[in-house]
């Protein structure tokens, strides 16, 4: 069961992905990175990590999302017709890749030596509830990360309202 | 334990298969006997003009960004809220030290007419 819900996601997630790549019209793209980030969601829940999938659903799908949208209605781009705005791309485009396969790669080795592994395995995490942990861990002791993201929060506010109240 | 998830999966599902029906149902059934008032992009209402693809006014900008960031304050509330009380006066206190920091911002938006359409 669990595994055919798996590949349903993963199914969508990819098929979304190439479009967001794919299609010429930003708001299309945009449109597919939604249903990237919501199947993403489902993924983690099969994970068992609610808490990531909630903060994948409102940050991502509701906020950044957003603020793609609004870029996208802001800048008004061209609906692309081909050959990139950048003459060199392609190369950078595939360094990029290759740096995220490099990434992937290692991240997934690394989670196989058991040396890597915490005190927080999934089954720990599963017995506990994901949420619980996080927020145990996140107000006992990342409690100054956490009190200084609301500094950060407040310095993106003031920013915002430098930049669009400019006269 | 993905299992408790399986209602909104089938919600999920439900609700795709109810838009898909709804659209097919009536693509099937419905009459079709167009004229130009009917096909206007808005019936009984003012003609459009101008393209809808040009640049929006940077002041939705500035709501975007605010949606943004409250609602990344929500999200640090869902743990705060399922632990309140174990946390207990402590976690009020992170809290309200959080939200306070928070709310220097919101009164500055505030003061500044961030909320006026002016």
């Amino acid at each position: 069961m669990e595994i055919i819900v798996f590949y349903l996601f993963a199914a969508i997630a990819v098929i979304a992905a190439l479009g967001v790549v794919g299609l010429r019209n930003p708001v299309y793209a945009a449109l597919c990175l939604a249903v990237v980030f919501v199947s993403f969601a489902g993924l983690y829940v099969l994970l068992s990590a609610p808490f990531i999938a909630v903060a994948q659903v409102m940050i991502y799908a509701g906020a950044i999302l957003i603020l793609f949208v609004f870029v996208i209605m802001l800048l008004s781009p061209p609906v692309d017709q081909g050959e990139g705005a950048l003459k060199w791309q392609k190369p950078l485009a595939l360094g990029f890749v290759g740096a995220l396969a490099v990434q992937l790669v290692l991240v997934l080795a690394l989670a196989v030596l058991p040396s890597a592994r915490g005190s927080l395995t999934p089954e720990v995490i599963a017995q506990r509830g994901d949420v619980q942990v996080v927020g145990a861990a996140l107000f006992s002791d990342y409690l100054l990360p956490f009190e200084m993201t609301s500094l950060l929060l407040l310095v993106a506010i003031v920013g915002v309202i430098v930049l669009a109240k400019k006269r | 334990m993905p299992e408790d998830y399986l209602p909104i999966l089938a919600m999920v599902v439900v609700v795709i298969g109810f838009a898909a029906a709804a659209l097919v149902v009536s693509a099937i059934t419905g009459p079709r006997k167009p004229n130009p008032a009917k096909l206007s992009p808005y019936e009984s209402g003012m003609p459009p003009f101008g393209s809808a693809r040009r640049r929006i006014s940077i002041r939705y900008y500035l709501t975007a960004v605010l949606f943004i960031l409250f609602d990344i304050e929500i999200v640090f509330f869902y743990p705060w809220a399922v632990l309140f009380r174990q946390l207990g006066l402590f976690g009020l206190i992170e809290m309200a030290i959080f939200v306070a920091i928070l709310l220097v911002g919101y009164v500055y938006v505030w003061r500044k007419g961030g909320f006026d359409w002016d």
